[in-house]
């Protein structure tokens, strides 16, 4: 992480479907409950089911001016290990910042497809923990949980909560506490 | 994991939504009576958001669903001369669709206010965001106000009420297409009575509904006569500016945030200045205050209201600047871009003749804009490479 910088920045590779621009919205909304400042936006192309997408997400304790897009980013999340290869997940990613990525295959494997990756892969089977714990494969919630493990840049309480309010009247409340406990899942995950 | 800075959280209501919901925000406050609407990427966020606020009961707005943007602006004016407060909303080739019932708008002088989520114009078909649209309506006597950022986008919708209404003339209040319009930002919002007694009542003294007074709207106006209609409007015009730093000053008193026709930033002893509306100021910023800590003096000059062009203001801002970069986000295909003609118009009217000033033309089609692109503006400036032509930052 640059700790230089007064942005933490994050991209997120996602495939229209995975729910990528909910969790930057419940990440931004939290980030904002602890009096931070935020940018979140999706990348928007055609949107179909399945095509590659992006979101990013600026946080800061100043407000921000720019309206640039990410081209270093402080971390990085694959929710499609797909992505790794067909998109340049690992550009400007050095040596103390991460790639997270939704994958069943091990963090060796992941790093050597990536060309000139000096930064860390952490690797976690949301897919597999979505299905234990929500009974669908929905990646999104578990790899918010990996996010602010690996990143700490908001509580993981601040998550919970405007999770909870953004999607309760809209998905109801068993499914909401399920993801929840993906997110908890995710966070604790090793 | 984020340093420590100076910067307090202040104890007030803060949230984050994106341009087009802190539009509706403010629409949901303001309450007008009728929105006549039809949906174009990215004016949706607006509309979405707003027509939500309605079906929930916070809003008792009528929205007339209509057919297309020709019928929307129809409906809007019918609505407005009618005797009610009336909005719209849309982008690109929406407002092109609009273009001959802008100046019937205008020129029956009705308040209408029109949020605009700024888009390029096919051909190519391109749904991103530049500022064609908004520069193809800039004659068509309509206000123009331009924001920087979803703060902006909120406080302008309530000042481009008051003004529209105070100045009997129309407006758009303008932000960036996705940029803006898509982007969660921090604001703050102002508690509901404040805005309403803010803008007020919507009292329209001529309504065509009023059949204790009848009035005409709208009638044939030939050689004797319609040139006179058409100073009328233009003095109309011509009390805008006034108006506008008048309603900013009121706007100050509830929310605190001073605005003005233009905003200087860095401005005061800058020997390079750049010239833009909109988004790409925010980035500006960011790049002057890299530019300033290696020592190096520039400026920003930020224009938010470009219909009636305040001139005097700019010309104030720009009297002891020599070298001058103006931004346009769009082409004015066979001649130099708006924005920069209206920076040389500017100067010679003021006889600033000493200044140079390039033109750069930048973000055609949500091309991104970086800093770096910015600062490399500025070195131009700086190390004096001007030219007649211009330049495009691709």
């Amino acid at each position: 992480m640059k700790f230089n910088k007064k942005t933490f920045e994050i991209i997120f590779f996602a495939r229209a479907g995975q729910g990528a621009k909910s969790i930057a919205e419940s990440l931004a909304q939290a980030a904002v409950s602890e009096g931070k400042f935020v940018h979140a936006f999706s990348f928007y192309g055609p949107q179909r089911s399945g095509a590659p997408t992006k979101a990013y997400v600026k946080i800061s304790n100043d407000p921000i001016r720019n309206h640039e897009p990410i081209t270093d980013p402080d971390v990085v999340v694959v929710l499609d290990d797909t992505l790794v290869t067909s998109e340049d997940v690992g550009r400007n990613i050095t040596e103390h910042e991460s790639v997270i990525v939704n994958t069943r295959k091990n963090e060796e494997e992941i790093r050597r497809s990536i060309n000139n990756f000096k930064g860390n892969i952490k690797a976690i089977d949301a897919n597999g923990i979505a299905l234990d714990t929500v009974g669908i494969i929905q990646p999104n919630g578990v790899i918010l949980g990996k996010l602010i493990g690996v990143t700490e840049i908001v509580k993981l309480e601040s998550v919970i909560d405007q999770f909870r309010k953004i999607f309760e009247k809209k998905i109801g409340e068993e499914l909401t506490k399920k993801n929840i406990l993906a997110i908890e899942k995710g966070y604790d995950s090793l | 994991m984020i340093p420590n800075t100076k910067y307090k959280i202040q104890n007030t209501k803060k949230v984050a939504l994106t341009g087009g919901a802190a539009s509706a925000e403010a629409l949901r406050q303001i309450n007008p009576f009728v929105m006549p609407v039809y949906p174009i990427t990215p004016q949706t966020p607006i509309i979405e958001s707003f027509a939500k606020i309605c079906a929930d009961g916070k809003a008792d707005t009528e929205i007339i669903t209509v057919e297309s943007e020709h019928s929307a602006i129809s409906a809007a004016v019918g609505s407005q001369a009618a005797g009610v407060r009336t909005v719209t909303a849309t982008s690109s080739q929406g407002l092109a669709l609009m273009n001959e019932i802008l100046y019937i708008a205008s020129g029956m002088r009705l308040p209408i206010v029109m949020l605009i989520s700024a888009r390029a114009l096919s051909a190519p078909l391109n749904i991103h965001g530049d500022h064609s649209d908004v520069m193809g309506a800039r004659d068509t006597g309509w206000i123009q106000l331009f924001s920087e950022n979803v703060q902006e986008v909120y406080d302008n919708t309530i000042i481009g009420t008051r003004l529209a209404e105070k100045s009997e003339l129309p407006i758009m209040v303008v932000m960036d297409g996705f940029t803006t319009s898509h982007n969660v930002e921090n604001l703050e919002l102002l508690p509901d009575e404040d805005v309403k007694n803010f803008v007020g009542e919507y009292k329209n003294e001529n309504a065509l509904l009023d059949v204790e007074k009848p009035v005409t709207y709208g009638p044939v106006a030939l050689s004797n006569s319609y040139f006179e209609f058409k100073l009328d409007q233009e003095d109309a015009m011509g009390k805008v500016a006034k108006n506008c730093q008048e309603v900013m000053k009121k706007f100050k008193e509830i929310s605190e945030r001073k605005y003005d026709l233009i905003e200087e930033y860095e401005m005061k002893d800058a020997q390079a200045v750049i010239v833009v509306m909109g988004a790409t100021a925010g980035t500006a910023k960011d790049a002057v205050d890299n530019l300033r800590k290696e020592g190096k003096k520039v400026g920003l000059l930020k224009i938010k209201l470009f219909r009636p062009f305040p001139y005097e203001s700019v010309a104030k801002a720009l009297k002891n600047i020599k070298s001058i970069a103006v931004m346009d986000r769009a082409i004015s295909s066979g001649s130099m871009p708006a924005l920069y003609s209206e920076i040389n118009n500017t100067l010679r009217m003021e006889s600033l003749n000493d200044a140079k000033v390039n033109s750069y033309i930048y973000g055609l089609g949500g091309r991104d804009v970086f800093i770096k692109d910015i600062e490399g503006i500025f070195e131009e400036l700086l190390g004096e490479k001007f030219d007649k032509k211009v330049k495009y930052v691709k």
